[in-house]
């Protein structure tokens, strides 16, 4: 009876889990050691980004071991953090994030040539050829740790103090103070906290940002593609392109001052979008909901999206800004396509939602499968009842079959 | 405390119920409205769960919201106990539920979470029923936009619903839903009862039992509370059926194991190819074998 195989119950559960530690250390007969949770972090820096980013937790130990007991599935390895995530209370919330501090490792813009502070590329395989470094193969220890000492000494420096602490102007900045962009909308007083409040729409920008900060890369791709190719008219340039750690602060216990409680990685990206009028600006700036005071005589301006997220995801981040302007024409004006729709968009990027569904498939469903086969078998006996009904009454007549 | 403190091993440990309080309480507040609106979808911020969205994420949050310490639990996937997925839920519940007793009987469970059935043993007042929703709204089939469908049961417009089933009488001389048939509750609401077979839904109608929903995927939690009218959807001409586990000559076909002619069944397909039937409901099969065992040794004679 094969349908028993799926109930294997307990112990086949047990034993599947154990195969899975079976395959992730099936290279130790030949002396293949364990990964630290040090060097997925270090070593595996972008899939450790994306891993914190989808799960929403800054926590980059767990990451590391989110990634390593997943056996480097992205998904699970972000569903891992989340779960542990949901079994934890909010503490408090930080005071808004100023991310001209940032500690930089890398700032570009592509509006400009040059801009104040400079274009600083850091680390980015943007520019490399994408052949294969062989000797990655068959790395020794000796050249691994050269890359370093070398890197350091040509450098001056005799420590990894990667970073740039001089607070930076954004480029934003000044094309604000040239009139060109609108200014800053005014930080809401309290966030919209998706882990504590269901998404009922229409939903505001907070929620809609929150959303997508740890949404899944490729779906978040995905979606900002379709608008950049023709379903969509963001047209996006990109003001400027942040990564690096910024301060976190809390409001000290005893003295209620804000004090730094560490420091995160984060990817930033602004992007400038077509230019509208001004009212329409205004619009955007306001968000769902409000009235706007309209100014006829206002000149047209350039109008923005904003991405971030934790880690060092730019493509996402870029995603996100593109699908931020694009939503927020979708919540003035109507969509006019899926990635202007808000409801579309917020409720397929999640990666933990999407995986999970997607794979609850390979549950059993013989129950619900034997009510289908009952309604098929049902409307073929309909089909067989009225096809004979018809034959009785007209007389049989020889099928013509053409050649 | 300080960073040290809150990183060492005693803080991994998880609190009874493996959600923060604040969460559970948010939970409660949400079935509470539920049951006081019966068949209205309330939306909730659906938290992440160690298992993965739709292997029932929704009820699980459900019963780790309500369940206390004396609690008795059933779980079952396809109505058996021993189906992966139950065992999985099972497993973890108890495990983070210290003091909860985990059962197989359907009368010994205060709180019964299942995927796809409705048991064959009537349950009471005294118990909770728990389903896992992977559809919680029955208009999605004729509405993808999910704030239309919202103001659609606001207003209790359920006619595109009567199109579908009137367009698949004209195409098929049979209403096509085979599972999650849309049921109306007390009058007004009309709920997607989640995967139970047609065979389970009268089970609702006027139940003794608290019936409630969770999706956790689409983040909401509904209620058909005990003694509420849940009528699935039909027109005067043509009713609501059942599966009727009828064989090729009409007769009903019975439990290869218990011999039962009044219960849902599996359709098992043997390794020759040949079809045989059993209980879905594994433990009400396995007790009608033990009665039935019980049954011939008091009249004494072995077979």
């Amino acid at each position: 009876m094969s349908y028993v195989a799926i109930k294997g119950g307990e112990t086949a559960i047990r034993e599947a889990a154990e195969l899975l530690q079976v395959l992730r250390t099936r290279g130790s007969a030949q002396g293949e050691t364990p990964l630290s949770p040090e060097a997925i972090e270090h070593q595996l820096h972008f899939l450790h980004s994306q891993v914190m980013s989808e799960g929403g937790l800054y926590d980059p130990q767990l990451a590391s071991l989110a990634v390593k007991q997943s056996l480097g599935d992205p998904m699970e390895a972000a569903f891992l953090l989340r779960a542990s995530r949901s079994t934890r209370p909010r503490i408090a919330n930080t005071p808004v994030i100023d991310t001209r501090k940032m500690r930089l490792i890398r700032r570009i813009s592509s509006a400009f040539k040059d801009i104040p502070g400079g274009q600083m590329l850091g680390p980015t395989p943007d520019y490399t050829q994408r052949l294969f470094n062989w000797e990655l193969l068959d790395e020794s220890d000796e050249s691994f740790r050269d890359k370093l000492v070398q890197w350091a000494e040509g450098l001056g420096v005799d420590s990894m103090a990667v970073g740039d602490d001089s607070p930076l102007p954004k480029v934003l900045d000044f094309l604000r103070e040239q009139g060109l962009v609108d200014d800053a909308p005014d930080p809401c007083d309290e966030p919209f906290d998706i882990t504590r409040e269901p998404l009922v729409f229409p939903v505001d920008r907070s929620a809609a940002l929150a959303t997508m900060t740890r949404g899944q890369q490729g779906g978040i791709v995905a979606l900002a593609y379709s608008n950049m190719r023709g379903y969509g008219d963001v047209h996006p340039t990109i003001a400027e392109l942040r990564v690096g750690y910024v301060p976190v602060e809390l409001a000290h216990p005893v003295t209620g001052e804000p004090t730094e409680a560490g420091e995160v990685l984060i990817t930033e990206c602004e992007v400038i979008a077509m230019y509208e009028r001004a009212d329409e600006a205004a619009a955007q700036r306001t968000g769902v909901g409000d009235t706007v005071e309209i100014d006829p005589e206002a000149p047209p301006r350039f109008t923005l999206g904003y991405g971030a997220c934790f880690g060092h995801n730019e493509a996402k981040a870029i995603a996100m800004a593109i699908l931020d302007r694009s939503l927020q024409k979708g919540m003035r004006d109507g969509p006019s396509n899926p990635s202007e729709d808000a409801e579309f968009v917020l409720l397929h990027i999640d990666g933990i939602d999407a995986m999970g569904f997607t794979v609850h498939y390979k549950m059993p469903h013989y129950v619900t499968f034997a009510s289908d086969l009952d309604r098929l078998r049902k409307t073929q006996q309909q089909h067989a009842d009225k096809q004979q009904a018809t034959e009785a009454e007209s007389p049989v007549t020889e099928e013509v079959v053409s050649p | 405390m300080n960073l040290a403190e809150l990183q060492s091993p005693q803080h991994r440990e998880h609190t009874f119920g493996l959600i923060d309080e604040t969460a559970k309480r948010e939970i409660r507040r949400a079935t509470l409205k539920a049951v006081c609106v019966p068949g209205y979808q309330v939306p909730f911020a659906s938290r992440e769960m160690p298992l993965a969205r739709g292997f029932g994420t929704g009820g699980l949050q459900l019963t780790l919201s309500m369940i206390g310490e004396g609690d008795t639990l059933k779980v079952i996937d396809q109505g058996s106990d021993e189906s992966v997925n139950a065992c999985n839920m099972r497993d973890l519940i108890t495990r983070v539920c210290p003091g909860v007793e985990p059962t197989f009987k359907t009368e010994d469970a205060s709180i019964f979470q299942t995927r796809h059935r409705i048991p064959e043993t009537p349950m009471r007042e005294d118990q909770t029923l728990v389903f896992q929703v992977p559809y919680p709204d029955a208009l999605v089939v004729v509405e993808a936009n999910e704030a239309r469908r919202v103001q659609m049961h606001g207003e209790a417009d359920y006619a595109r619903l009567f199109v579908k089933l009137y367009e698949d009488i004209v195409q098929y001389d049979e209403i096509t839903l085979s599972h999650r048939y849309p049921t109306r509750i007390h009058g007004h609401y009309i709920i997607d009862p989640s995967p139970i077979p047609r065979y389970d839904v009268p089970k609702l109608h006027q139940s003794k039992q608290l019936n409630l929903f969770g999706a956790g995927r689409e983040k909401k939690i509904y209620a058909v509370p005990p003694y509420t009218e849940a009528k699935p959807l039909e027109f005067q001409d043509v009713n609501f059926r059942v599966e009727d586990h009828l064989d090729d000559s009409g007769r009903r076909l019975t439990c290869c194991k218990c011999g039962a002619d009044n219960t849902f069944l599996d359709e098992l397909v043997l390794t020759d190819g040949s079809r045989a039937y059993a209980c879905s409901d594994t433990e009400y099969c396995r007790r009608m074998v033990m009665q039935a065992k019980a049954a011939r040794q008091t009249e004494g004679g072995t077979p």
